[in-house]
């Protein structure tokens, strides 16, 4: 008899907060509404730990729910249904127990904003899609709480919708995702075609029938590409990246949660919830592990030029995605999550520290013009320590052994190659340095923040005084923010920075003995058997052979090597010789630009996709540059009309008697076609 | 070949046509009781015509009751006639509850305009059960001239008028196609009948007099649901019309005709379906939404998104008939719910003299009636197609059907369509809730019905996302039982 | 003398279709647009009248119908023609051009 754990109230709770939020939240006093948005999101994080509790009571592993039928049409059926295994128990842990910590951190961090219950529904709002998508026990219903955390990124991010940057980041978040979901649609689209449901449980029996395609591209791998395609636009890969920077345009907790520990990583979840296919679709695995490395090695590059602390922290984001990808691509599933795990927790820490160091500063973000906070705010500056130094991978911080578990995987996995793994170690280098050039910059030196008020422009249109330019409230330079106003963060946005932070310490120790992969590895084991179709000579699950085990030793070693060095260049740069990355950069200012302007690719993808778009439906169907044509009195810009739509051939000229010119067009063009098929 | 062939009609035939003819009552009634009274507040004729079309949904359910041919097997009732009947009679109640405030608030003498509504709806839901093409053509006139005349509501407006003209001018023109379509059809098979026709093109070598008689009529009816290469004439119609009947003209015509093509594509076994269909869908699909893009007026806006939806349900139309004739029906109805809701929040907003009809006019809109913005965004994002919307199910399925069909080209170009009209609906969302409000626009209260009206569409679309199984499971059922 | 078979009705029809639609598109007075149409539709009745001969009388009450409804037709859209001429004072088709792009 298996307990039931009402798997549906888990999703629901946040909703219903966000509902009484979202609704009422307007005559409620901020206190009020952070209790609602607390109560809710917190009972959902209880009720996650009381259903981890009572998940070793469950044999099998495994449990679902089906709480409703939702389509039936045919032969295929689609429930509002529940799954539950080791995977999304993890999974579930992480976003209920981030998402609320980060809830706590937000009731400080937004205290002073306008629409503070519009934020916080928002926040619980994007909680119940992010963890349907979880706990989905079908595509169909995962595919609901994917385009949900897109829609409340989407919000959340143009939350300050006063600063057009904001709309507008958030219109290309969400737009990037749409053309990333098309390709998971299709996907799933074939998915019906050819295997009759989306349910995770019937869908992968009957896909485990299927023989890996080891030759060319069947099916299967068109299937697994094409949700690759939707992974690499929700989790912000190449080449679907883009949006994730400019995404930092919202509140700061809200890149912690959403853009760093939890939305960005459903893509991975999706990958290896979808392990079936992969593992039957070597080129797709191999593409997927491509694109990860590829992502994480340039995402670096980027992270080490840019100023903005919190640009920085996106494309380290980016890049440590990238080697869960990798971690996917090479099948290595739980090392994937395993990092997708500590990166929750430093990641979201990191982001966490960084709005604290512009809650201090006033809403800094330029780390050029931080420095010497280190004793000013002790508590971020330690947290920030430890998040920092998780991830460079140095023992025995968390992301040490997810990283490393990585690393070892992109070699000796059967998919696994020593290009992948030198490139993740050079990558590991260069996360060493740019995160220690953050650290060092915004800690160390001496305070630059004063000259800095100079050039802050006051950008108009903000809506109050509250948050013209940058993303912290606090950003209008007042006595009380100068230099003697740097001021630590009040307790409740301290507090679960120091919980987040004893997890970026300890959280990797999970994997002592394997426990973590013991744990998730049932899940992606093959029916019962213990194997998977390609073996892997790795040390996964058994203790490592003797040799593969002093193979691994010396990776590790390269790989923490390669972190000190960027650590030490990042001493010598930015704390021992300030002059030189000005020098440097003037050296190879070619390299330098391209980088500084992220390989100049948002311009490459506005000049490719979104100008022909706009312009070609502009020309194509030209519609005046007057808004006035519709006011025949107005004669200028009717004349001027006149003359454009003389100038260009269009179709919708309004003109009647080329209406119904184009009618006539088209019925020749189909009798034509018509008789052309029907005369034998 | 059930029915009677005697010379007087029976009592069921007339309980076959009982939504018809309660409609008519109505219809007539309002036109005589115009003049007569005195007062003419307005309220009391649209209340009258609210209660014909509820009237006439009670009759859809008689109606169900009495399945079979009527009239000489010129009517046909059947679950898939009756799941349109009961569309298009919802929807004109729809209409009808929006057209309240609009009337009041233009100044428009309600007689003509609610009988014409329900004399349009009377050519509409007979559409949707003729299986002859004589009483389709008459039922398509009924239907296209209520609404060339309803398109011109706004008499003093030109651009009101001008619509109603360019509308009455292309639609008659395309008419006239249509009927050399009939009659090419006629000589070709002898019959006017879509089953006789059907039996005569799927048995022995089909006469090319019949290709031209369907492409011809197949010119007719996608002219009338605005499907590219016809749909030229909707931007200008829908931006002069006034909003309600955009509303109603969007939906209830279209989910009419679209009835018709149908049954004439799969009942009367059209040749050349797929390829024609398959043009003709992708051309509306991305004419629509690239036309789209660029739009700054809200309903003109719309009318290119319907040219695009239109596109999308033909995608339907391409697929085996098992399949793609639900995902059709299921589509026509979340969409008519979406699209009235949308053209609901339009007419209210847009004021007097429909002075507010920008995009920019909205700017705002959520810190002015947070309520009125979110109803309107959960309208977008289902003609966006986002889950738990009747928007997404419908395409979903559409293209599932689609795909099931082999449509693998069809089904990726509309897929790709659907990312990008994501842009253009969300330019209003956007504008909504991410802009400053600006003063000058007014935000009246929502009255009574068109509070009821966008409530039902709401509904509607939610109800479509959410539990889209009895719907589906009764186009299935409607499709088994018409087809095998 | 060549005897008149149903395909000759066909051809003039076509002819009269033919030039209906010219006659649309040519035209710029919304009255002749109207007559064009009406050309149309006399064309469909013609065949009609000429399929009669194959098929029996159906094609010829067709015919009665669609002359009804061309008559409809006409009045409806001389109503909306007044109803146009009085905010534009114009009958040229070239001039309903409030509405476009």
């Amino acid at each position: 008899m298996s307990p039931n754990f009402h798997l549906w109230l888990i999703p629901l709770l946040p909703l219903l907060g966000a509902a009484i939020n979202g609704l009422f939240g307007w005559r409620f006093s901020r206190q009020l509404v952070s209790a609602v948005a607390l109560t809710f999101s917190g009972a959902a994080f209880a009720l996650g730990l009381w259903v981890a509790t009572q998940f070793p009571s469950l044999g099998t592993g495994l449990y679902r729910e089906s709480s409703a039928v939702w389509i039936r049409a045919g032969d295929f059926q689609a429930d509002f249904g529940f799954y539950l295994d080791q995977l999304s128990l993890i999974m579930l842990l992480i976003v209920a127990g981030v998402g609320f910590l980060i809830h706590i951190y937000s009731v400080g961090y937004m205290w002073e904003e306008g629409g503070f219950y519009r934020f916080f529904s928002y926040l619980n709002l994007f909680l119940f899609f992010m963890l349907t998508l979880i706990l989905a026990s079908n595509y169909l219903l995962m595919f609901v709480g994917w385009e949900g955390v897109g829609l409340a990124s989407y919000l959340l991010i143009g939350f300050w919708f006063t600063r057009d940057q904001a709309a507008s980041a958030g219109k290309k978040a969400f737009i990037v995702n749409r053309v990333g979901d098309f390709g998971f649609l299709i996907g799933l689209f074939l998915l019906i075609k050819h295997f009759g449901s989306l349910d995770f449980e019937t869908l992968f029996a009957s896909i485990r029938l299927h023989s890996p395609e080891t030759q060319g591209a069947g099916l299967l791998t068109s299937i697994a590409l094409l949700l690759m395609l939707g992974a690499c636009g929700k989790s912000a890969q190449i080449p679907l990246y883009v949006w994730l920077p400019d995404a930092m345009e919202g509140p700061t907790p809200v890149s912690a949660l959403i853009h760093a520990a939890t939305m960005v990583t459903a893509g991975v979840y999706m990958i290896a919830r979808s392990h079936v296919i992969y593992d039957r679709a070597p080129a797709a695995g191999m593409m997927v592990a491509i694109l990860g490395t590829l992502t994480a090695f340039f995402a670096a590059t980027m992270g080490m030029t840019q100023t903005d602390i919190k640009k920085v922290l996106a494309y380290s984001t980016i890049s440590q995605l990238g080697y869960m990808f990798l971690a996917c691509g090479v099948a290595a599933y739980t090392a994937g999550i395993f990092h997708l795990m500590t990166h929750a927790f430093f990641k979201g820490l990191l982001f966490l520290a960084a709005g604290a160091v512009m809650h201090a500063t006033g809403g800094e973000q330029d780390m050029r013009n931080m420095g010497g906070l280190r004793t000013k705010i002790p508590w971020t500056f330690w947290s920030m320590t430890a998040a920092t130094v998780a991830i460079c991978g140095i023992p025995p911080f968390a992301g040490f052994f997810s990283k490393d578990e990585i690393l070892w995987q992109a070699y000796a996995s059967a998919r696994g190659s020593w290009l992948y793994w030198l490139f993740g170690v050079i990558t590991a280098g260069m996360t060493a340095f740019y995160m220690f050039r953050l650290w060092f910059l915004t800690f160390f030196g001496e305070y630059r923040g004063g000259r800095a008020e100079a050039h802050l422009p006051a950008q108009p249109g903000g809506r109050g005084s509250g948050h013209a330019g940058g993303d912290d409230p606090h950003r209008v330079p007042s006595p009380s923010h100068g230099q003697g106003g740097i001021h630590e963060s009040p307790k409740v946005m301290l507090v679960p920075m120091v919980i987040l932070a004893v997890l970026s310490v300890v959280g990797g120790w999970v994997s002592y003995h394997h426990t973590f992969e013991n744990f998730l590895s049932p899940v992606f084991r093959e029916g019962g058997t213990d194997s998977l179709v390609e073996t892997r000579p790795t040390s996964t699950g058994v203790e490592s052979p003797v040799e593969e085990g002093g193979k691994e030793t010396l990776f590790m070693t390269i790989s923490v090597g390669a972190a000190a060095i960027g650590i030490f260049l990042a001493w010598l740069l930015y704390l021992r010789r300030p002059a030189w990355p000005d020098r440097i950069a003037h050296r190879m200012w070619g390299l330098y630009q391209t980088v500084l302007h992220k390989y100049y690719v948002d311009e490459l993808y506005a000049a490719l996709f979104v100008k022909p778009l706009i312009n070609g439906s502009t020309n194509l169907l030209w519609r005046g540059i007057d808004q006035n044509v519709i006011d025949a009195g107005a004669d200028q810009s009717a004349d001027l009309t006149r003359r454009l739509s003389d100038s260009l051939r269009h179709m919708q000229s309004g003109n009647l008697r080329s209406y119904a010119g184009w009618v006539a067009l088209g019925a020749a063009a189909v009798i034509g076609y018509m008789v052309w098929i029907g005369i034998p | 070949m059930n029915g009677s062939l005697a010379m007087v009609p029976q009592a069921t035939d007339y309980l076959r046509v009982l939504p018809e003819i309660v409609l008519s009552i109505f219809g007539m009634a309002i036109m005589f009781a115009d003049p007569l009274l005195k007062e003419r507040p307005p309220r009391t004729l649209g209340t009258l015509a609210l209660l014909g079309s509820l009237l006439a949904l009670a009759a859809t359910w008689v109606q169900a009751q009495y399945p079979g041919f009527a009239f000489w097997n010129m009517v046909r009732v059947d679950a898939f006639s009756v799941f349109f009947h009961f569309l298009i009679v919802a929807v004109t109640a729809v209409v009808i509850l929006t057209s309240f405030e609009y009337m009041e608030v233009e100044g428009i003498r309600a007689g003509e305009y609610y009988g014409l509504i329900l004399l349009g709806a009377v050519g509409m839901s007979l559409m949707s059960s003729a299986v002859e093409l004589v009483l389709i053509f008459l039922a398509l006139e009924i239907s296209s001239i209520a609404t060339y005349i309803l398109a011109g509501f706004r008499r003093r407006a030109a651009i009101s008028s001008e619509a109603s003209l360019k509308y009455f001018l292309l639609g008659s023109f395309a008419t006239a196609f249509f009927l050399y379509g009939v009659a090419l059809m006629f000589g070709a098979t002898g019959s006017t009948s879509i089953q006789v026709i059907g039996a005569a093109l799927s048995s022995f070598e089909v006469p090319a007099l019949a290709y031209a008689g369907i492409a011809l009529m197949f010119v007719g009816l996608a002219f009338k649901v605005a499907a590219a290469p016809f749909h030229i004439w909707t931007p200008d119609v829908y931006e002069g019309a006034p909003a309600p009947v955009v509303g109603f003209m969007s939906t209830a015509p279209k989910a009419a005709v679209f009835a018709v093509l149908l049954r004439l594509m799969f009942e009367a076994h059209a040749p050349g379906r797929i390829g024609l269909i398959w043009v003709v869908a992708a051309l509306s699909m991305t004419l629509g939404n690239l036309g789209a893009l660029v739009q700054n007026n809200v309903k003109r806006l719309l009318a290119y998104s319907s040219i695009a939806h239109a596109g999308y349900l033909l995608v339907a139309f391409a697929a085996v008939p098992d399949s793609g004739i639900p995902a059709a029906m299921f589509y026509a109805a979340s969409y008519a719910a979406m699209n009235v809701g949308a053209f609901a929040v339009v007419s209210h907003f847009s004021n007097a003299g429909e002075r507010y009809v920008k995009i920019e006019d909205y700017s705002g809109l959520s810190s002015s009636s947070p309520l009125l913005a979110a109803i309107l965004t959960v309208f977008l994002l289902s003609l966006i197609g986002i889950p738990i919307t009747g928007g997404f199910i419908a395409k979903f399925y559409v293209f599932s059907a689609a795909l099931q069909s082999n449509l693998v080209g069809l089904v990726i170009l509309g897929v790709l369509n659907s990312a990008v009209a994501a842009y253009y609906y969300l330019r209003v969302i956007v504008v909504m809730y991410m802009r400053e409000p600006r003063g000058e626009v007014p935000v009246s209260a929502v009255p009574a019905g068109m509070g009821a009206a966008m409530a039902v569409s709401l509904a509607a679309t939610i109800y479509l996302g959410v539990l889209p199984g009895r719907v589906l499971d009764y186009a299935g059922r409607a499709v088994a039982e018409w087809l095998h | 003398m060549v005897p008149i078979t149903t395909l000759h009705y066909l051809v003039v029809a076509a002819a009269l279709f033919v030039l209906g639609v010219i006659g649309v598109l040519t035209r710029r007075n919304v009255i002749i647009v109207l007559m064009s149409i009406e050309l149309i539709l006399n064309a469909v009745n013609l065949n009609l009248v000429a399929f009669s001969r194959l098929w029996g009388l159906h094609g010829q009450v067709f015919a009665i119908f669609v002359i009804t409804d061309a008559a409809a037709e006409a009045a409806v859209g001389l109503g909306i023609l007044i109803a146009f001429f009085r905010n534009k004072e114009t009958v040229n088709v070239d001039e309903v051009d409030l509405l476009k792009w």
